[in-house]
């Protein structure tokens, strides 16, 4: 049985995530909390709105109601790396070079190493960033579609249209498909390497709820999503990802919504957060379930596994976080 | 620690009002008077708002038609996220205001509160308060449909600068207001001057508790029962006008209805007309006896969805036959919500009241399909 150390913070905490070996926690306030023997606490922001991992780098990026992006550093130092005076920043992304993505209104702004600030101006509102896995180069979420920009050069967009809000985004690992969350309760993917006059579109409907987590398996044979009574998994091994095919269903509870997923860094197994903080660990080979946390006081906003797979922080709504040792 | 699962829905209001009708200087009063409330505003821009709070947030208007375009499924964007954002922290705020820009349509910012799923959560859309500058408020119904939209979607209408109109003009634009809107309440001021305890805190978007804090509710609608800032709802009040006005309708049933003139005019009909030309939104006063709820759900449902574009708002009081509970349903566009209110009293009258707000109704059909659902009916 998996032991549960728990971490009791005030007020709703948007993410968890691990630095290494180290677990941090970022609260809705601004703090950040970082349990490295003992837990220290930085303030960040006057309103911290999102908190990711920097898949490029080990820090964290945060954006807050204060008009600030930082990152933070595993000593826990918080670094403003760009700031827009009244403007809410809560979509964030980390690229290759210490560059970092964010965007407010209808731009999204990408800052470079050495201090330089591209604006990339969409028509709307730009509701989630990503940067593809190679390249310097990022898709930018919004109404109707998503807009593709190289950043080092002027070249107009490439856009990927479909009617609705795309609310968010995400490469695949190997970079072949892109796929949005939508303000309906659906994903949306496309196929980026298909032939000219190819369907290149993938939708994936049926979410009783809108999705707000999503999660690639280590090799991206699988992406998992919540917004379901149960995590979906879609199969993403062909070279036409889902098309055609029923996603899988694993750790389906009667009423109880997921609200995060989160792969396992090396294997095929799937953390899955409900709504009532109860935490599984699913492995998709057999859906053999185990549970690794009991209902808490609220919903789990934040799952990420450690590097070597064996600790698997959360974080909650209501507060109530924690680190869960699965190799005891 | 806050516990999230308890928490009661935080009550939001929505500010409409064309340019220069007085928004900046009553949110400035929200947020500057000593009301022991504190709000979080969403503004457009921060203008001229001068007060510096950590709970103004600048958000571009986003609007996003869902599923197939349809103006019935239209939300604000930008809102779900910045509710999403403050909801996080919800000790900070006993209310949300929702200020929109004076071209705004009110439609999809009230939508948002019903169509998505979080903000729904969480929130509760108190009251639409749309405030009018009497001077140029005829000149505004010239120029666009927005002011007029605005009014027609209201559940509170302020008056505003009655001090740059003679007597005669404000009593025109009160007949106006009452003409597209005759649901509203309907309050007259000066220098945004308005009590804010009528502003805030209404209860009115939601039919239900709006019944319950002035059970007549549905029987407003006259150019007399104008409130001014000073005339306090009270239920001794109300309960005495009303009283008469049951009376009234007890004794005017169909078989008399030669008899009712005026009074009788103002509630069977056929869509108000305004003083004022360039309005094109009407009302549609319906009331009819007990219902036969086979007929009635499939018709409100069939004509929401027919007519959904069309209807801005709508509102009822049912009488069902053999259901001894009021039933209340009410509307914006495609969407419809019902639910028993309370237990019909002892010697009140057992009557279907229904009202639509919009354009393009067609009055006779919505008049006679609504009658054929009346359990008396063939």
């Amino acid at each position: 049985m998996p032991t549960v150390a728990p971490l009791d913070l005030e007020g709703h905490v948007v993410a968890a995530h691990f630095l290494d070996d180290v677990p941090f926690f970022a609260s809705a306030a601004g703090t950040i909390h970082r349990l490295d023997g003992g837990e220290k606490v930085a303030e960040a922001h006057q309103g911290l709105l999102t908190c990711i991992r920097d898949p490029f780098s080990a820090t964290l990026l945060t954006g807050g109601e204060d008009g600030k992006v930082c990152r933070i550093a595993k000593d826990g130092t918080a670094t403003v790396v760009a700031e827009a005076p009244r403007k809410w920043i809560s979509v964030v992304a980390g690229g290759p070079q210490n560059a970092v993505a964010y965007a407010y209104g209808k731009s999204s702004f990408v800052r470079q190493n050495d201090g330089t600030v591209k604006e990339f101006a969409e028509e709307r509102s730009v509701e989630g960033i990503a940067f593809a896995g190679k390249g310097l180069r990022i898709a930018a979420a919004r109404y109707n579609g998503v807009s593709l920009h190289w950043v080092g050069t002027t070249a107009p967009a490439q856009d990927l249209e479909w009617k609705g809000a795309h609310t968010g985004v995400v490469f695949s690992p190997d970079g072949r498909f892109l796929v949005t969350t939508m303000q309906e309760n659906a994903l949306h993917g496309w196929k980026l390497d298909g032939k000219p006059g190819e369907n290149r579109h993938m939708r994936m409907t049926g979410y009783p709820a809108k999705v707000k987590s999503l999660s690639w398996s280590p090799k991206g044979k699988w992406l998992a999503s919540s917004g379901a009574p149960a995590a979906i998994v879609w199969p993403f091994s062909s070279k036409d990802g889902p098309m055609g095919k029923a996603p899988l269903e694993l750790g389906t509870r009667a009423n109880i919504m997921v609200t995060q997923v989160a792969f396992h860094p090396a294997e095929e197994v799937l953390a899955i957060g409900f709504v009532d903080g109860m935490i599984l660990g699913v492995r998709i080979a057999d859906s053999k379930e185990a549970l690794l946390r009991r209902p808490g006081k609220g919903a789990i906003t934040g799952l990420s596994w450690s590097a070597n797979g064996k600790l698997l922080a959360f974080s909650s709504e209501a507060g109530d976080c924690g680190v869960i040792d699965i190799s005891a | 620690m806050t516990d999230t699962a308890i928490q009661k829905p935080v009550p939001v209001t929505v500010l409409t009002g064309y340019l220069g009708a007085g928004k900046t200087t009553l949110l400035n009063r929200i947020l500057s008077e000593s009301h022991g409330k504190k709000y979080a505003v969403i503004v457009n821009e921060f203008g001229e708002i001068g007060i510096d709070n950590d709970l103004i947030v600048e958000s571009d208007e986003e609007i996003y038609e869902m599923n197939n375009g349809c103006v019935c499924c239209t939300v604000r964007g930008d809102l779900i996220r910045v509710v999403e954002g403050l909801m996080r922290r919800p000790g900070r705020f006993d209310g949300i205001i929702v200020e929109t820009t004076g071209l705004a349509d009110p439609v999809p910012v009230a939508q948002t509160f019903f169509m998505d799923d979080d903000v729904r959560a969480k929130t509760e859309l108190d009251a639409v308060v749309a405030l009018v500058d009497a001077k140029h408020l005829p000149l505004r119904l010239k120029d666009s449909r927005e002011a007029e939209d605005q009014i027609a979607f209201a559940d509170v209408v302020v008056i505003n600068k009655t001090d740059l109109v003679s007597p005669e003009e404000l009593a025109v634009i009160e007949d106006v207001v009452r003409a597209i809107n005759p649901t509203a309440r309907v309050y007259k001021t000066s220098r945004s001057g308005v009590d804010l305890a009528r502003v805030l805190d209404q209860g009115a978007f939601n039919l239900e508790r709006a019944l319950e804090n002035d059970p007549h509710f549905l029987d407003h609608g006259h150019d007399d029962h104008v409130c001014g800032p000073d005339c306090d709802h009270d239920h001794g009040h109300d309960h005495h006008h009303h009283a008469h006005d049951h009376h009234a309708h007890d004794h005017h049933d169909h078989d008399h209805h030669d008899h009712d003139h005026d009074h009788d005019h103002h509630h069977h009909h056929h869509g108000e007309m305004s003083p004022i030309h360039d309005v094109t939104v009407k009302s549609i006063s319906l009331r009819g006896g007990e219902m036969n709820p086979e007929r009635f759900f499939p018709w409100i449902q069939k004509i929401t969805q027919t007519d959904g574009p069309s209807i801005l708002r709508l509102k009822g009081i049912i009488a069902f036959k053999g259901d001894e509970e009021r039933y209340v349903v009410q509307g914006v566009h495609m969407i419809v919500e019902g639910d028993h209110q309370r237990p019909w009293k002892d010697g009140e009258k057992r009557e279907s009241r229904l009202v639509f707000i919009g354009r393009d109704l067609d009055v006779d059909k919505i008049e006679k399909s609504f009658r054929a659902c009346e359990a008396q009916a063939a």
